[in-house]
């Protein structure tokens, strides 16, 4: 029998993506398993956000087909993949500002509520268990990011290391089986990134496949199980971290062509 | 959640817990301190147009669409009331259920180009809308009665009684005050539930909200729908108490007065809306004594709005 980390929570199979002549993605393909932290890496402009897109059905591929499980999700919109499980966060920071912190994560669990007009019009028994499940469990995600002092505060008076934190909250709310991570330690300090690092291994410990985009080699060596790099919107590489840190394609494509060490953080 | 926090602030709470009843009473007896009908006369109209901004908050402040046709749902609104009333002897108390289910679905037809596009093109699409309203009211004489509009609208009248509402100004105010607590009621329910969030989260990100699992289309029907819900509402009570409508009590100038009302308080705060409905609905009637400046005066209040309190009287409700 195989063991659960055999199958794979998502495939990615020859996705290729144009931009009107500007090729962002060509034939890409790569698996990530179930339990696994997958992280992509890969200079800027290589790709990595734009498959995203194309996973959580913010872009379409033009070729290639993607599965979630058995499920072909290549022409589902946003909305249908994160009911089916797939939950993201971006990369420039896309909170609901005006929203408290609380009712960010509630909004996050909308696909796992179901009150609509007359539920919130009449107020019935079950809508008031339902709001009160909602708030529960918000609170419990955000004393689990540390932020549940500041639960009732608006979602922009967050420090920029709080508000990356509330984005991954706010993804976690929908109960996803796959969370899409863009770039989650732009902009910590050091010590952020160090939370920020066994937080990412207790989410994936609780059983949800982690795909990341990340920059700081020092966050993606000792997290990643896997990572994958991307240039010029084509795989050149994939392997453990040992493996692409001594992958001769990977050491030209950023300091080959870069010129200096740690180019971007 | 709500009883909770009520517990841990109550003294802001409480204090506006007082606030409402005590504005509910000044409201309640007015009519029976000062008993000029012209008096009376002027706030039913502040009343029809609270009604609308609260309808139009929804569209604009929460779904976040600019919405330069609402007097179009207002207009369905009453002609529906209207032609039921003419034709088929529909009362009033049904009627306004009729006319508010209409307008709600007229609005939701509305949504189908709305769903495409965004910014100045969906305000021109919008301006459009409210425009061939009104352009096919006043064309379409054999049901309309086109420019003449149609007369002799039944009063409301009270059921199981004799008592009719006739040309008495009083009674509307009641039925007003009434109409406006039971939609604020309404829309506050819906603004602190799992729907409210949504339309929330999609004015402040369409793209993150549709990431989180709203369905943006459906989530902006149902504002459609609420608001041209209000709309009916306050079209029905306004042909009923006219007693007759024309195509002109419909017109752009409408559109625009109540958007600016719903901005003017504040943009996605009902309470704005409302007060912001009261000062321009009342302002006018002030500034009749300026007669021939009384516009340039209206226009001068809104640009130091703008320029002093951009965000409006009494700002967004989402605060902290």
């Amino acid at each position: 029998m195989k063991s659960l980390a055999e199958f794979p929570v998502l495939n990615v199979e020859n996705v290729t993506k144009n931009f009107g002549g500007v090729s962002a993605l060509s034939r890409v393909s790569f698996s990530v398993h179930h339990g696994q932290i997958l992280s992509l890496i890969g200079p800027n402009g290589a790709g990595k956000t734009t498959l995203f897109n194309c996973v959580t059905g913010l872009a379409h591929s033009d070729e290639g087909d993607l599965y979630f499980g058995d499920l072909l999700i290549n022409r589902l919109l946003p909305h249908e993949i994160t009911a089916k499980g797939i939950a993201r966060t971006f990369q420039t920071i896309r909170l609901f500002k005006q929203m408290t912190v609380l009712e960010n994560v509630m909004v996050g669990a909308h696909s796992r509520s179901r009150a609509g007009l007359w539920g919130a019009l009449l107020k019935s028994r079950w809508v008031r268990l339902e709001e009160r499940k909602l708030t529960f469990h918000a609170q419990r995600l955000l004393d689990f990011f540390g932020l549940a002092g500041k639960a009732h505060e608006c979602a922009a008076n967050l420090s920029y290391g709080h508000q990356r934190k509330l984005e991954i909250a706010r993804a976690l709310a929908s109960a996803p089986k796959l969370l899409l991570l863009d770039e989650p330690a732009a902009g910590m300090n050091p010590k952020e990134k160090e939370e920020l690092l066994v937080l990412l291994r207790t989410i994936r410990d609780r059983g949800i496949t982690l795909l990341l985009i990340e920059h700081d080699m020092r966050v993606v060596m000792p997290v990643s199980d896997r990572v994958v790099v991307l240039d010029g919107g084509k795989k050149i590489a994939e392997g453990t971290p040992k493996e692409i840190q001594n992958n001769p394609r990977v050491i030209e494509a950023y300091l080959g062509r870069r010129g200096s060490g740690d180019g971007e953080r | 959640m709500s009883r909770r926090k009520k517990r841990k602030v109550p003294l802001t709470q409480r204090f506006r817990e007082y606030r409402f009843f005590f504005l509910l009473l000044v409201a309640f007896l007015f009519p029976l301190v000062d008993r000029n009908p012209y008096h009376i006369d002027m706030l039913v109209t502040a009343g029809v147009f609270m009604l609308l901004a609260s309808g139009l908050h929804v569209i604009v402040g929460y779904a976040g669409v600019l919405n330069l046709g609402y007097a179009a749902l207002f207009a369905v609104g009453a002609y529906t009331f209207a032609l039921l009333n003419l034709h088929w002897k529909i009362s009033f108390w049904i009627g306004l259920g009729a006319s508010a289910f209409t307008t709600a679905l007229f609005g939701m037809l509305l949504v189908f180009p709305v769903l495409r596009l965004t910014g100045d093109y969906l305000a021109i699409v919008t301006l459009g809308a409210g425009e061939i309203v009104r352009i096919a009211l006043n064309n379409m004489d054999s049901l309309t009665g086109g420019p003449n509009g149609l007369l002799g609208i039944e009063h409301p009248s009270l059921p199981l009684t004799h008592y009719s509402f006739g040309v008495d100004s009083a009674p509307y105010y009641y039925l007003i005050l009434l109409l406006v607590l039971l939609v604020v009621f309404a829309l506050c329910r819906l603004e602190s539930s799992r729907l409210g969030r949504a339309w929330v989260a999609l004015r402040e990100d369409e793209l993150a909200a549709s990431s989180m699992g709203i369905n943006p289309a459906w989530v902006k029907l149902s504002a459609f729908g609420i608001g041209g819900f209000v709309a009916g509402l306050a079209g029905c009570f306004f042909a009923a108490k006219q007693g007759t409508i024309s195509p002109d009590s419909f017109d752009f100038v409408v559109s625009v007065t109540v958007l600016a009302m719903v901005v003017l308080g504040g943009l996605g705060n009902i309470y704005g809306a409302l007060l912001g409905a009261f000062i321009l609905s009342l302002l006018p009637e002030f500034l009749r004594g300026f007669e021939i400046y009384r516009m340039l005066l209206f226009g001068l209040a809104l640009i130091l709005m703008m320029l002093f309190r951009p965000q409006g009287i009494l700002g967004e409700a989402r605060r902290n």
